[in-house]
């Protein structure tokens, strides 16, 4: 068993996906962390397939945790988690992307299970930047 | 009367033609209240769709929704790609092992349809979405059963995409608008539009042509 909440980084932009990934692999190298950036051609989009596919990747008992940027790809997370049968450890979080991401990245690195990584994602949607 | 596979398929070629064509239009009502993505998503899946099943192997019009539904979903690439898709497979589970169907069946097909877009879309009618045309089309369509009369079928169904002008988005990107939103029509209502104009118009010409 991983001993690490995975991390599903999900925008319409590869780019986007890939330079988000790069930021937080930064700060927690040891957390798995799968990117599913684009369409199918990597056009701006989302895929199911490659949510899904990304999902698998780091998918261990500890959980995963998916993050969106913008409103379609909730829709084709919440397909691709329908297609893997609805496993209880994955969770979509209602976070800002950068925030969240890097927030969860942290707390998975230092051992959290699913639900306190999760909770501390989702708070970041209070925290006020410029203070 | 019953509607026959090959009519089914013979509409989605139809379908897909349209869409192409007004390709360019859906994408200038998406980039008014949207991201201008939608002719272009729809364009790219539909395309993908008829693809898929001219080289399908059966005359199951449950495994046609199905296949019709993921393509949509593989291919679209926007919140149209899981609407649609979501809405031809859910909705298109009631058909399986079905060669044809009456009106009436067709219209149990939108209504599972139209629980399946509410799920996934969190919304409901009135928010200025696709479920404006699909949730009256199938009360229409139940309401005259074998007694429709295709003409005046497509006639309702452009009324109810026009209603979408005066309503206001809560929904999709459409949504961060708000007031301003008003005055648009829905680009999904539109597509929606397109897309069962084409099915009324085919099944107008009657079975003939098996």
């Amino acid at each position: 068993m991983s001993r690490y909440v995975g991390l599903v980084l999900i925008s319409h932009s590869y780019d986007l996906a890939y330079g988000l990934k790069m930021i937080a692999s930064q700060v927690e190298p040891d957390v798995p962390i799968a990117i599913a950036g684009g369409t199918e051609d990597n056009d701006i989009g989302t895929s199911v397939i490659k949510i899904k596919e990304a999902i698998e990747s780091v998918y261990s008992d500890k959980g995963v945790i998916l993050f969106f940027d913008l409103g379609s790809a909730l829709m084709n997370a919440e397909l691709a988690i329908d297609m893997l049968g609805n496993p209880q450890n994955v969770k979509i979080a209602d976070a800002p992307l950068v925030e969240g991401v890097y927030a969860a990245a942290v707390e998975s690195g230092c051992g959290a299970d699913l639900e306190e990584a999760l909770k501390v994602a989702e708070q970041t949607r209070l925290l006020e930047k410029k203070i | 009367m019953s509607i026959t596979f090959n009519q089914l398929t013979k509409w989605i070629v139809r379908a897909a033609e349209q869409i192409m064509k007004q390709k360019n239009y859906l994408t200038e009502l998406d980039q008014a209240i949207g991201d201008g993505d939608h002719g272009i998503n729809l364009s790219r899946g539909f395309q993908e769709v008829v693809h898929n099943i001219q080289t399908l192997e059966t005359d199951d019009i449950g495994q046609l929704f199905h296949t019709i539904g993921n393509t949509l979903i593989q291919k679209v690439g926007g919140a149209s790609g899981p609407i649609y898709g979501i809405a031809f497979i859910k909705g298109g589970a009631i058909l399986k092992g079905k060669k044809e169907i009456t009106v009436s069946e067709f219209s149990q097909f939108l209504h599972k349809s139209v629980e399946a877009i509410k799920g996934i879309g969190k919304s409901e009618v009135g928010n200025k979405t696709v479920l404006d045309v699909w949730t009256p089309l199938a009360d229409y369509l139940q309401e005259k059963g074998e007694n429709i009369d295709w003409q005046e079928a497509i006639s309702y169904c452009w009324e109810q995409a026009e209603k979408t002008k005066s309503m206001k988005a809560v929904k999709g990107r459409a949504a961060y608008l708000g007031e301003r939103s008003i005055g648009h029509l829905d680009p999904g209502a539109v597509s929606s539009s397109f897309l069962f104009e084409a099915l009324f118009e085919t099944l107008g010409e009657g079975n003939e042509a098996k």
